[in-house]
């Protein structure tokens, strides 16, 4: 357990000193991304699911956002080049893109 | 049929030789794929040549019906259909209560061809469109084989798909089902899931989802996918292979096909609600949960991370079912419905589910059906696994995995034979790939010995030459097979393709090219003939009945009577209300004053009964009876007790043995009243065998209104209470007295009064002149 907390301070130094510029942004959007989540479901747990698929498009489309963030910053990432091969950085974005096309056509659909 | 089996050696023999020549590939793969459709499409014809083109058993008759009301009233109004012909006096929801698939797509099909100024019936297109998806079908499991294996597996694969009677058994021309598209996008979602989890690209992940959408609508098998996929995760997360291509594919999937499903109103909330889903959502949690700990490993390379990961990862795993567990008893997700508990647990139904247990498709498979269906697939997709099992890698977990859950679901019932054809057709291909691979692959070094090469000789040389250098040294360490054996095995290989195109076309033919409203009967000299008593019945009704005359039936034949009849049904193959089926097995297991009281209370006006003695027609209603009298027995246990039907020593049978119950009761009274035909003595019973045991009754509450010509559907009226109650009087009483004053000037009255006077017209009409005053009238 110790060495856990020890490690937190460790990891933060490893993060900023390692991280490419471009996937901090990422990072950021990430962030805000995840507070919106945190408040729509507080919001939701305080008034209540009334328009259900209204809480649940919203609370989805920011679900959503985040992984494909998520899976954006693990393609564009240098260190993963391997792993995604014969996918670049720009194909990659293009690919969010149309992810995020579909993704707002539909949660405008079941926003009601 | 010819067609493919001269597609499969071609394939295999060329698929060697032109390994490099690219234009050559793909012409033959074309080539292979369109004769596979060609094949396909033609060997699900056999029932529109020997009948007609027309809509095929029950379910179709319904989606034909909202299919043809969607086209007429347009998307919105279908979404929005209250149908108050059905289910008589509750009516259905239809728009909330249907996959719209398919109805969407014959929809689509209909308005592009219209728009082209193609004018074709929307029948036709329903009844077609089984067939043309086949084509699609052995297209898509072609790219999935591809995926897996090789494309020469896949050709293989889909010309075993395109003609295995496992297949067309759903998708005959007529059987205008949902299972007839959902295949094709059952097998296209395998495919692109495939696809993405190879590339990790999020573009194939969203095509994964789109598929799964288009799948959702079409039919409730897609909770296969979104079980066996989320399945597929998990075994390669406890088997090590985690990555970050398979945690992109898998997110994107999961929560894009997610929100899209939700968009079908018939599934709703479901995928958040039931714990059918929830397999799905704690993988999705899972994967997130170990890429967060991939990630912070990453980060810091050092230090007891690779335990911290075990356990955070098991840790993870245990919240997440516990998390589960927790929100189905505090009742936020539905436990397993009834359906799915009959999948794990094969009695359940049959204890507690009487109707999903009485439908024959739901009943387990026999051993006989798996080669029936399957032929030499069924021996020889073992082969296939195991080699994918051999050299195992991401794609090849997954198709390990499909092919054990759709084995184990065919085990449970029939209907899931369908679910178990495709994997089989993909591992069977892959198995005969490898097996003309070996086999062919050596014919290149000694001058082909079998089957002669005539025209393609030039291009084989030119081939040859190439390749020798490279296949000398894969040949050598095959060179314990002799030229002798080789041949042999790749002769006996074809007779066995040969033998099951056969088998596919004899058993699509004779087995599943039955409309079943339409019946054939063949005489001693081969001679054939057609009753057609099923139209003739519902003709009858739509031409001689009241428009919003109520049919009583049992639920079999709700769907045929609205399609073709045009009449209102109390129950119908939808089976959503139980205790209202009851209600009508009720009425036709009582006797027949009590069952007058449920008519009257259901507003029943006519009674509808299938009787198949005088033919032999074993699908009749005497024979589903005793499913009746369960399902009554499951809501009425007071008024209804199955023991009662059985004779004493436990036997069910029609004849003068037969318990009293049974024979006083509505259904026996209906099936044989005035029934003198069958071949002798008369009103001999051929389906079972027995002379009827109650005979010459009258009815009281009951009128025979219709009777077809093989007695095969019998219709009565039931008689308003002022038709029977009153006593009857012989013809001489009959006599009215007139004594009454009143009635003596009504006597006079028509034939004095003018019509001008009783139509209630002014005489000496006073004329209304603008400024004077109206004369008056005296």
């Amino acid at each position: 357990m110790t060495s856990l907390v020890s490690v937190i301070p460790k990891l933060y130094q490893e993060y900023t000193t390692k991280t490419p510029k471009k996937l901090k942004i990422i990072d950021a959007y990430l962030l805000y991304v995840f507070l919106t989540a945190v408040i729509q479901f507080v919001y939701c747990c305080l008034v209540g699911t009334f328009p259900f698929n209204s809480f649940l498009s919203g609370f989805i489309s920011t679900v959503s956002s985040f992984v494909l963030g998520v899976c954006l910053r693990l393609q564009v990432n240098p260190e993963n080049k391997q792993e995604f091969q014969g996918l670049s950085a720009e194909r990659g974005f293009a690919d969010f893109i149309f992810a995020h096309l579909v993704l707002h056509i539909v949660v405008v659909n079941f926003i009601g | 049929m010819p067609a493919t089996a001269v597609a499969k050696p071609e394939n295999g023999r060329n698929k060697g030789i032109f390994h490099n020549t690219a234009g050559f590939s793909t012409l033959i793969t074309v080539t292979v794929l369109s004769l596979a459709w060609l094949a396909g499409f033609a060997s699900r014809l056999f029932a529109v040549i020997r009948f007609e083109s027309i809509i095929h058993e029950f379910d179709p008759w319904f989606n034909y019906r909202s299919t043809a009301y969607m086209v007429q009233h347009g998307f919105y109004n279908f979404l929005n259909w209250f149908d108050e012909r059905a289910w008589y006096p509750l009516g259905r929801i239809v728009g909330g209560t249907v996959y719209p698939g398919l109805m969407i797509t014959s929809g689509t099909i209909h308005w592009i061809l219209h728009a082209l100024n193609i004018p074709i019936h929307i029948r036709d297109i329903c009844v077609f469109l089984a067939p043309v998806f086949s084509g699609l079908t052995a297209i898509a499991t072609y790219l999935l084989t591809s995926e897996i294996w090789s494309r020469g597996a896949g050709l293989f694969a889909a010309c075993f798909i395109a003609i295995v009677p496992g297949y067309s058994s759903r998708s005959v021309a007529g059987s205008y089902d949902n299972e007839g598209i959902a295949i094709f996008a059952l097998q296209f979602t395998y495919y692109l899931w495939l696809k993405s989890v190879k590339s990790g690209s999020i573009f194939w992940s969203i095509c994964t989802a789109l598929s799964y959408f288009y799948m959702v609508s079409a039919w409730g098998g897609y909770v296969f996918i979104i079980n066996l996929i989320p399945l597929h995760v998990f075994v390669l997360l406890v088997m090590g292979r985690f990555s970050q291509r398979l945690f992109v594919s898998y997110t994107v999937f999961y929560i894009i096909g997610l929100l899209l499903s939700m968009q079908i109103p018939f599934v709703g909330f479901q995928p958040i609600r039931t714990s059918e889903h929830m397999a799905a959502s704690g993988v999705f949690a899972l994967l997130m949960a170990v890429g967060a700990l991939k990630y912070l490993h990453s980060l810091n390379p050092k230090g007891q991370w690779k335990q911290l990961l075990i356990v955070g990862g098991f840790l993870a795993a245990v919240a997440v079912f516990l998390v589960v567990v927790l929100l189905t008893y505090m009742g936020v997700i539905a436990p397993w419905s009834g359906r799915f508990y009959s999948l794990w647990d094969t009695a359940y139904a049959k204890i507690h589910i009487p109707i999903i247990a009485s439908v024959s498709e739901h009943q387990p498979t026999t051993w006989s059906s798996f080669f029936f269906d399957l032929h030499v697939l069924v021996c020889t997709f073992p082969v296939g696994l195991w080699y994918c099992i051999k050299n195992i890698n991401d794609e090849r977990v997954f198709v390990a995995l499909y092919a054990l859950s759709a084995v184990y679901f065919a085990g449970v019932m029939v209907r899931l034979m369908l679910t178990l054809t495709p994997v089989v057709c993909v591992l069977a291909g892959i198995a005969f790939s490898i097996l003309l691979d070996l086999v062919l692959r050596e014919d290149e070094m000694c001058p082909p010995p079998v089957e002669s090469e005539e025209s393609k000789s030039l291009y084989d040389k030119a081939g040859k030459l190439k390749k020798r250098p490279h296949e000398t040294p894969n040949g050598a360490s095959e060179a314990g097979l002799g030229m002798n054996v080789r041949s042999g095995t790749l002769i006996a290989f074809m007779i066995l393709l040969m033998l099951f195109s056969v088998h596919c076309t004899w058993a699509t033919s004779n087995a599943y090219s039955s409309p079943s409203i339409v019946l054939a009967s063949y005489g001693n000299d081969g001679s054939r003939r057609i009753l057609d008593d099923f139209r003739e019945a519902y003709g009858w009704l739509s031409q001689n009945t009241a428009e919003d005359a109520r049919i009583m039936s049992w639920w079999d034949y709700g769907y045929q009577i609205a399609g073709m009849g045009n009449r209102t049904t109390l129950v119908d193959n939808n089976t959503w209300n139980n205790s209202h089926i009851a209600l009508v097995g009720k009425a036709m297991a009582s006797n027949e004053s009590a069952a007058y009281s449920i008519m009257t209370a259901l507003d029943v006006d006519y009674v509808l009964v299938i009787f198949g003695g005088a033919i032999g027609y074993s699908g009749d209603d005497i024979n589903k009876f005793i499913w009746m009298v369960r399902i009554a027995e499951g809501e009425h246990p007071k008024d209804i007790h199955e023991a009662d039907y059985f004779t004493e020593r436990g036997e069910y049978r029609v004849d003068s043995e037969a318990s009293k119950t049974m024979l006083n009761c509505l259904m026996y009274k209906l099936s044989y009243y005035r029934y003198d035909s069958g071949g002798s003595p008369p009103g001999y019973d051929r389906t079972r065998g027995a002379l009827p045991g109650n005979r010459g009754f009258k009815l009281t509450y009951l009128e025979e209104a219709y009777t077809t010509e093989h007695w095969l559907v019998r219709i009565y009226r039931v008689k308003k209470p002022d038709e029977f109650n009153r006593p009857r009087l012989p013809v001489a009483k009959r006599t009215i007295s007139t004594t009454n004053s009143v009635s003596k000037k009504l006597a006079i009255g028509p034939g004095t009064t003018t019509s001008k006077r009783r139509k209630g017209l002014l005489k000496n009409k006073p004329t209304v002149v603008k400024g004077k005053k109206v004369a008056r009238l005296e």
